[in-house]
């Protein structure tokens, strides 16, 4: 029975092991003849590639900093209010859980500014989309698995806070069932707000190899809109005409979130006086954000349909 | 057993005509794609890859039709693009085992498959490095690795030795023989340099303008003729003893010509031989001038000169690799005289 002898290289990487030393090893080229998982695995596995990606995990040290900093930055107001009311003993928690990504918009929009980019604009600045495409993976594949990794990303930073919330709130003992609907208001809200970040996100960032050009694309797009919107509300407001300040609330990521969980989600406006939309206009909030995301998902498939090798 | 099968494939753009009725058949082994810039190579791997309909025509990889069965073919193949195409802010290791299971290799498979394959395009200790920090000839390891990790049927290199220097373009070479001789994988190999696929394929598909010219074996491009190198030296009798040479051979009707694209060019003789019989004329020929033999030499016939040769269009295209050419032959030159 012949034996194959390895090569003087290859012998030379691998050091006998104790005991082993008896043991001729074939450590020449193996065929893999294991399972191959197809579409739908690689398609999970970019997606938790890029959702560990989001937080800088499997990157190096410098790229985790950001993510997690504002992962932090984002729990510690809610650490601090649960403090409170453990220790004043109070009714009620200090901010709704349905208000608290409206107060910490600032942080959301730094991090889908600094992420998204992360997530599509290395890929093609690198052209390492190519690469996935010579694969078993298609556009529709790619596009769902950034997607969703980022929207997922984002409720992690968003409802973290809000679990901090509920949380702390059982433990000082407030009232258990308005507590848990609330909570699960806040988490409709952040799921909503999720999707139309990540998808604005990567929309804007998508247009541009240049990862710097995308983070400041992203921050331009969120707070113009909410800068010109609260802006003009407030000129409303002073003029009387509170008719029109729910409407404006249209043009905005943040204010159509505000505008939806006012409607629906037993939320108070953040709009000033409090003149948040009705019902009525609540449709056409709640259509506006499922349009915006149903469009942000056509935008990033078109954008990927030209992208090949 | 064919790997690629073609059938008047054709690629048309609103202005350009990338295929135009290609039909071609490879069988495994290393073939060698060759062409200009723009002669539609990069078109071809896209359409065998499934990722850009051909306007007419059909093709089949591995027996599988590119325009229905994509996801398979692209399952069972690997494809390593011309282009930069690594992220530098993550280790070989991290990349290919991300890539690996992105052509749905179980997670500990994937690890287990990188470290071998890796370890077999020749990357040892800095695969745990950023790719950022790689040199040229290590970068397009890793993407060859990319490539092999999922133990394809068969592989797509495209330009595999750009940018290398000679020495890692050996080095490249070799590997991709082995992807055959050694892991049994097929391998088509695109460059625009006919010498350097001449060492490495056995079959060589040459393209211009997307329309097939020449498809066959590469020992039947180069074993048609031999070219003969000669080099005597100089007498007081003959102070130009290559001249010598050539005036005499020129009277027994043999042409030379001087090599002149090689260094020391006159000192070399460059003569078909058509038998035995010429390297017995060439030994009396010497003996009689009474100049000393220092060498006599059996010279492949590169690609490049069948198709000056043959072809026009070829001839076109080879003189625009002329230098490179060059560069080849002087390389080769060096190996022998040392």
């Amino acid at each position: 029975m012949a034996v194959e002898q390895p090569s003087a290289q290859a012998t030379a990487q691998i050091p006998a092991r104790p005991g082993e030393q008896s043991r001729i090893h074939n450590i020449g080229y193996r065929n893999y003849d294991g399972p191959r998982l197809g579409r739908a695995y690689a398609r999970r596995s970019l997606y938790s590639q890029s959702l560990r990606g989001a937080y800088g995990l499997g990157r190096s040290v410098k790229s985790k900093v950001l993510p997690m900093l504002l992962f932090v930055v984002m729990c510690v107001p809610a650490l601090i209010m649960v403090a409170v009311a453990v220790a004043t003993k109070a009714k009620d928690l200090p901010v709704d859980y349905t208000r608290y990504a409206v107060i910490m918009q600032a942080v959301i929009g730094l991090y889908v500014a600094s992420q998204g980019p992360q997530a599509v604009s290395r890929d093609l600045r690198f052209k390492t989309v190519p690469l996935y495409f010579s694969r078993p993976i298609e556009t529709v594949d790619y596009v769902r698995a950034k997607y969703a990794a980022l929207a997922s990303a984002m409720f992690v930073l968003t409802a973290a806070p809000l679990l901090v919330l509920y949380v702390g709130a059982l433990l000082a003992k407030l009232d258990f069932a308005d507590q848990t609907k609330g909570f699960a208001q806040g988490l409709v809200s952040v799921a909503l707000l999720s999707l139309l970040f990540a998808g604005i996100g990567l929309v804007v960032s998508a247009v541009t190899p240049r990862r710097g050009f995308g983070i400041a694309a992203v921050i331009a797009v969120l707070t113009i809109s909410y800068g010109a919107v609260s802006t003009v509300q407030a000129i409303a407001y002073d003029q009387n005409s509170t008719d029109t300040i729910p409407w404006l609330g249209l043009f905005s990521p943040i204010t159509l979130i505000d505008g939806v969980q006012t409607a629906f989600l037993g939320a108070t406006s953040a709009f000033p006086g409090g003149e948040g939309p009705s019902s009525g206009q609540g449709v056409v909030y709640l259509i506006v954000v499922l349009g915006l995301i149903a469009g942000c998902y056509g935008l990033l498939m078109r954008r990927y349909r030209k992208v090949g090798l | 057993m064919t790997v690629i099968a073609t059938e008047s494939l054709s690629k048309r753009f609103p202005r350009v005509t990338a295929l135009d009725r290609l039909s071609v058949d490879v069988g495994p082994g290393v073939t060698g794609l060759v062409g200009a810039n723009g002669a539609g190579k990069s078109t071809l791997i896209k359409i065998l890859l499934g990722l850009s309909p051909a306007t007419e025509g059909r093709a089949e990889v591995l027996g599988l039709d590119v325009a229905t069965k994509g996801g398979d073919i692209r399952e069972r193949v690997g494809y390593m693009p011309e282009h930069d195409c690594l992220p530098p802010d993550v280790s070989a290791t991290e990349f290919v085992v991300h890539m690996a299971r992105m052509s749905g290799l179980p997670p500990a498979a994937a690890r287990e498959r990188t470290a071998d394959t890796l370890r077999h395009v020749g990357l040892y200790e800095e695969r745990y490095r950023p790719i950022g920090g790689y040199s040229t000839g290590m970068k397009q390891r890793v993407k060859l690795a990319q490539a092999l990790v999922h133990d394809p049927q068969l592989v797509f290199l495209d330009e595999p030795t750009n940018g290398l220097d000679p020495v890692g373009r050996d080095e490249m070479l070799g590997l991709i023989r082995r992807i055959h001789t050694d892991f049994g994988i097929s391998v088509l190999v695109t460059s625009h340099l006919l010498g350097e696929l001449e060492r490495t394929c056995d079959h060589v598909v040459v393209i211009d303008g997307g329309k097939l010219l020449r498809s066959s074996s590469t020992t039947d491009f180069t074993q048609s003729t031999a070219i003969l190198a000669i080099e005597v030296t100089d007498t007081d009798e003959h102070p130009d003893g290559t001249r010598a040479v050539r005036d005499v051979l020129q009277a027994r009707g043999i042409d030379t010509h001087d090599g002149s694209e090689l260094p020391g060019a006159g000192h070399i003789l460059l003569l078909t031989a058509e038998g035995e019989e010429t390297y017995d004329l060439v030994r009396d020929v010497v003996a009689d001038l009474g100049l000393g033999l220092v060498r006599m030499e059996q010279r492949r016939h590169h690609i490049s000169e069948v198709f000056k040769d043959s072809d026009d269009q070829a001839l076109r295209n080879s003189d625009a690799q002329a230098p490179k050419g060059g560069d080849e032959q002087r390389k080769e030159a060096v190996g022998h005289g040392g």
